[in-house]
């Protein structure tokens, strides 16, 4: 990767526009480079990228680093565009003054990773369109800043008895015909907590807020200081249904600032996970969107496909879920010519019964009546937002890492994107089953095709100061990580984007199209991670 | 043997074999989903295990909230006993009228919506607000199903009904085809299974039935629970009694009795494994379609009325 152009379209698109940028040396890769800005030219450039049909990734902040002036912040912002990558843009936030204008008004996804920011730092976001606490719920103590360095993150919430009874202002609606529903943060089920907050008039869905937050564990704070190992350990447990998918973005972000590349073979083992895990997930999926609407049969049948590969992961990597199976460098296992053969062989049975399945799910058509039409996210909400992986596909908008970021080894392969455009559950629904039948000709083709070689290569920290910033397409979607080491080749800060981060938003619009009690079925066609997004 | 003694036995039979119906139809729903499912125990044991535990009651709950369960539990066994599913003729004959019945059923789900909105949860309120919605037109409509037949015996009363259709030579009778299609639908909306409601569902927002009894516990959520499968057994052996009653006993006598008991459980079991079949390949409504569906059946007995004045009367 080191004879890859400096990557300076953007740069140039800015210039054009006279927004003076500096490329910065200390931030890796190339391709998707660092441009320093200045604060006054923040909410421009967002509107520069905007005209340019750049799509924002995400939008952070970290303290200054090892050589920079220690009284500072930055903010970042990331924007990909399909044919030119991704860049990063920088500026610099001084303590004395610390705000920045919002760019909420020109991407819409901004504004939840903005009051990320306020509540994390205490950086001020100007004019922006809401401003209330996100992750850093009425418990915490007031004025709490929990990610700048001095913040001990061993500080004690408040009890219930002395916190700030502070209501979160959820939507308001006076009149008297439409009622509130709350749903969660505790469920019925066995899943995630969030908050739910329906607006409705009879059946029918007004408004629906979502509040997450809930399962803040502060995965950033955790981060700092701590080894790549140890990180690479944590980053698996980001959202434990995602974990190859984090565990790769982090170990790639660390292999980028650290400019180390990793053997050919290893990359096609991680996209051999990275892939059984998408299958596993969407075979699940599908399966419990059919139980939402009560068929119960097509729940059954996956449940036992997606078993029968947590079997093999446990009986080959020895974690049903694939949780540590990479090593910053590379893999944790190598595959006997007898695990691949067993791989392929399961891979292949199992989107041939996939294929079955999805014959007897097209011919039944009570759930195609439940799923047609149901939840509906337009082709120009999904760009505006940006929606991400599945649920931007069904919507007619593609971002692809592996197509677009070509990252090993991926490159190596021919990746077709299942283009919908309908944008509903049954939508949704066929992505991921063309997605199933997708992934597993790549498995079988990078299995047969395995390169020899080793599997690991020798970890080297980087500088102090040194950051890499990553695009992975988990199974969700694109999975964004950034990373700075400190002096000690530790980490320094730790950011990543999930998917569901900016997905979530599609599902708030989704909804509005459908019955109350659709809303289930809407949101398991989506299935945010609610671990992933609070971090 | 006196009919006392048979009435007796009958009603018992209807409320402890209840769960057990609900388990057998749980089973074959597992195995025709190609599992091993719990058991046809399995809801005797979840009754036990809720009477053990402790009852946990909303800081709003009134009186209406607590009495309820014994109100419903109460409504539907009587009900449920009244009902002549062994022998035709015992002490409580005379009550069993359907108008009565489908009245003591309506007696529970007063009381359960009322319970469902009184501690003042958002899904207690919604649950009952479905399930009033669903059961104005469903009443109806099973009454006017039950007309069909009840035009030809000239009574309401179950066992006259039950003798006027053993009575009557075999015929070809398409009104009654009508109102058994109807009835059937009936049945399942009543019941709350699919297409309908989804008794096995965690999801609240869905929930039509289950969403008044999310606040319950303990023995209150017994009674409910167990009320729920005695109103299932209930609906099985009125489609039994009104549709095809040959084999029921006419005369209190121990081998009549038994014979009746092996017929009628065959029957029952069929009926529980056409209803099984019938969940496993459907999916959920949208509830938005519920109304069409009770609609359906309204007009399907209708026509089953109008049918049999055009064809049967006179004949």
């Amino acid at each position: 990767m080191t004879n890859v152009v400096n990557n300076t379209w953007f740069a140039e698109r800015l210039g054009d526009h006279g927004i003076h940028s500096q490329y910065l040396e200390d931030h890796h890769p190339a391709h998707m480079p660092c441009l320093e800005i200045r604060r006054l030219d923040w909410a421009h450039a967002a509107e520069e990228a905007k005209r340019l049909d750049m799509r924002l990734v995400a939008v952070w902040a970290a303290q200054a680093g090892h050589h920079d002036d220690q009284t500072q912040l930055y903010s970042y912002m990331a924007f990909a565009h399909p044919e030119h990558r991704h860049v990063v843009l920088r500026t610099t936030v001084s303590l004395e003054n610390l705000e920045i204008p919002s760019i909420s008004s020109h991407y819409i996804s901004a504004c939840r990773m903005e009051r990320h920011i306020q509540d994390m730092f205490g950086i001020q976001i100007q004019n922006i369109s809401d401003a209330r606490l996100w992750i850093k719920h009425e418990h915490w103590p007031e004025n709490a800043t929990p990610l700048i360095h001095d913040f001990d993150g061993k500080t004690p919430l408040m009890s219930d008895s002395n916190r700030v009874d502070i209501d979160y202002d959820y939507v308001p609606c006076d009149s008297e015909c439409v009622y509130e529903i709350p749903v969660g943060p505790v469920h019925a089920g066995i899943i995630e907590p969030g908050h739910f907050r329906f607006l409705a008039v009879g059946e029918k869905i007004l408004n629906m807020e979502e509040r997450l937050g809930y399962v803040h564990k502060g995965i950033e704070k955790a981060m700092q200081g701590r080894n790549v190992d140890d990180g690479l350990k944590l980053a698996s447990r980001i959202s434990g249904d995602s974990t190859v998918g984090h565990s790769w973005a982090f170990a790639q972000a660390c292999e980028y600032a650290a400019n180390i590349s990793i053997p050919k073979r290893a990359s096609y083992i991680r996209g051999i996970l990275c892939e059984r895990e998408r299958i596993a997930n969407h075979i699940g999926d599908i399966g419990a969107i059919c139980n939402d609407a009560a068929f119960a049969f097509m729940h059954v049948q996956c449940s036992r496909l997606r078993e029968d590969m947590a079997r093999l992961h446990a009986k080959v990597f020895e974690h049903r879920l694939l949780m540590d199976t990479l090593t910053i460098g590379g893999v944790a296992y190598d595959l006997s010519a007898k695990t691949c053969r067993q791989l392929i062989q399961q891979t292949r049975n199992i989107a041939a019964e996939v294929e079955r399945l999805r014959d007897i799910y097209a011919d039944t058509p009570s759930i195609q009546q439940r799923v047609i039409g149901a939840g509906i996210v337009s082709v120009n909400d999904a760009k505006d937002i940006g929606l991400l992986g599945y649920v931007g596909r069904a919507s007619g908008h593609y971002p692809d890492e592996r197509i677009e970021e070509a990252y090993a080894p991926y490159n190596d392969l021919d990746i077709p994107t299942p283009q919908g455009k309908l944008g509903g559950v049954s939508t949704r629904v066929w992505v991921r089953f063309e997605e199933i039948a997708n992934s597993s000709r790549m498995i079988t083709q990078l299995l047969e095709e395995l390169p020899e070689g080793e599997i690991q290569t020798q970890w080297e920290a980087p500088q102090a100061g040194i950051s890499g910033f990553t695009a992975i397409e988990g199974w969700r979607g694109e999975i964004a990580a950034w990373v700075r080491f400190n002096k000690d080749g530790l980490i320094d800060r730790y950011f990543v984007r999930d998917p569901s981060a900016v997905n979530w938003l599609g599902l708030e619009l989704a909804v509005r199209t459908v019955p109350v009690p659709d809303f289930p079925l809407v949101n398991k066609s989506f299935n945010c991670s609610y671990a992933g997004n609070d971090l | 043997m006196s009919s006392v003694f048979f009435q007796c036995f009958q009603a018992l039979l209807m409320v402890l074999l209840a769960p057990l119906v609900a388990g057998f139809l749980s089973t074959v729903k597992a195995r025709l989903q190609n599992r091993h499912g719990a058991g046809i125990m399995q809801p005797w044991r979840d009754i036990r295990k809720l009477f053990a535990k402790e009852v946990v009651l909303a800081e709003h709950a009134s009186w209406i909230f607590r009495f309820t369960p014994y109100v419903v539990f109460t409504a539907t066994v009587m009900a449920a006993s009244v009902a002549p599913a062994l022998l035709l003729h015992t002490p409580l004959s005379l009550t069993a009228d359907v108008i009565a019945l489908v009245a003591l059923l309506a007696l529970a789900r007063f009381f359960l919506a009322l319970a469902g909105m009184d501690i003042g949860t958002a899904f207690g309120g919604m649950g009952s607000s479905r399930e009033m919605t669903f059961s104005a037109l469903a009443e109806p409509a099973m009454l006017m199903s039950v007309l069909v037949l009840a035009i030809g015996a000239h009574s309401t009363n179950i066992t006259t009904m039950v003798t006027h259709t053993l009575t009557t030579p075999l015929l070809i009778q398409p009104s009654i085809a009508f109102a058994l299609a109807a009835m059937l639908m009936i049945t399942i909306a009543e019941t709350g299974r699919i297409p309908i409601d989804n008794p096995t569902t965690h999801l609240e927002l869905t929930m039509i039935h289950e969403a008044m009894l999310l606040e319950y516990s303990g023995r209150h959520l017994a009674l409910m629970e167990w009320a729920s499968m005695v109103k299932l057994l209930l609906f099985a052996t009125l489609i039994i009694d009104l549709f095809m009653p040959w084999g029921i006993s006419s005369e209190a006598s121990l081998i009549g009795v038994a014979l009746a008991l092996v017929i009628w459980l065959f029957k029952l079991m069929g009926l529980l494994i056409i209803l099984a079949v019938f969940e496993t390949s459907l999916a959920k409504l949208r509830l938005f379609e519920v109304p069409q569906y009770l609609g359906t059946a309204f007009v399907l007995s209708f026509l089953g009325l109008m049918i049999h004045y055009m064809l049967e009367v006179g004949v």
